[in-house]
């Protein structure tokens, strides 16, 4: 696994991340369009 | 009921609003079962060793990625047709999610690729036509935003998606008609699968968590919208 923890690691962070900013920034609009 | 009463932005709203979590909670507990899984049960694949586990993001990400495409192209054409307002506003709810998945779709390719074919980056026309994709998403992106006129905006963004639409099947195609280093497909409906059971029951698993994310989010988006545009 340590081989590749770089990669893999590193595919799933980034996945992830991406995904909490997509949520995190369209909330942000929702709570803006609603206010 | 007839469906055509939920064409109207005004009656999807509340649909839309009452959807939302219960596609957002199906995707959580599919992420959940998706990963266990793909990281605990599936076993470690006998040429690639750990790095295998890539595939259970990459490969349902650069499905979504077409698929969000697909999608976004039928409702650009449903505007177009019918001139519709929801039809161009599902259109724009569905393009930031379908580049997140391509860029998603890439960038863990790339990192696949690295260990296992020696490089990040391949011109190979698989590689190539996803890049395409993310640049149409983000010209789509892009050209609405352009745009003062909402309807207008959607016209135009309706244009570039139906004429986009046509590298889809060169994506999903371009290991056939082209020599490409990326592999063929592992998974077709029309003959059995080429991986172990627990390795497919991941991925699929997984597909089906993006699945379900991306209607969750694409739902609440076009709530969004619908209240931008119409107050």
């Amino acid at each position: 696994m340590s081989d590749y923890a770089f990669y893999l690691w590193g595919s799933y962070s980034v996945t992830f991340l991406l995904l909490f900013l997509e949520i995190f920034f369209l909330l942000k609009r929702k709570r803006e369009t609603k206010a | 009921m007839s469906w055509f009463w939920y064409a109207s932005p005004q009656t999807f709203y509340p649909l839309a609003g009452r959807m939302a979590p219960w596609f957002a909670g199906a995707a959580l507990l599919l992420a959940v079962g998706g990963l266990y899984v793909g990281l605990f049960v599936a076993p470690t694949d006998a040429q690639q060793g750990e790095v295998y586990r890539v595939i259970y993001i990459h490969v349902p990400a650069a499905w979504m990625s077409m698929f969000i495409y697909v999608v976004m192209a039928g409702w650009a054409a449903l505007g177009l047709a019918f001139n519709t307002r929801l039809s161009g506003m599902m259109a724009s709810a569905l393009a930031p999610t379908g580049a997140l998945f391509t860029f998603i779709a890439l960038w863990t390719g790339s990192l696949w690729g690295r260990p296992t074919w020696g490089t990040y980056w391949v011109w190979d026309a698989r590689l190539t036509s996803e890049l395409i994709l993310l640049f149409l998403y983000l010209g789509f992106i892009a050209l609405q935003a352009a745009i003062y006129d909402p309807r207008r905006a959607d016209r135009a963004g309706a244009l570039l998606a139906i004429v986009g639409a046509v590298n889809i099947p060169i994506i999903h195609y371009s290991v056939v008609w082209w020599n490409t280093l990326h592999q063929g497909a592992s998974v077709s409906v029309t003959r059995a699968p080429t991986m172990a059971a627990q390795m497919l029951t991941g991925m699929l698993l997984m597909a089906l968590a993006f699945w379900m994310y991306t209607i969750a989010v694409t739902l609440v988006r076009v709530r969004c919208i619908i209240r931008e545009r119409e107050g």
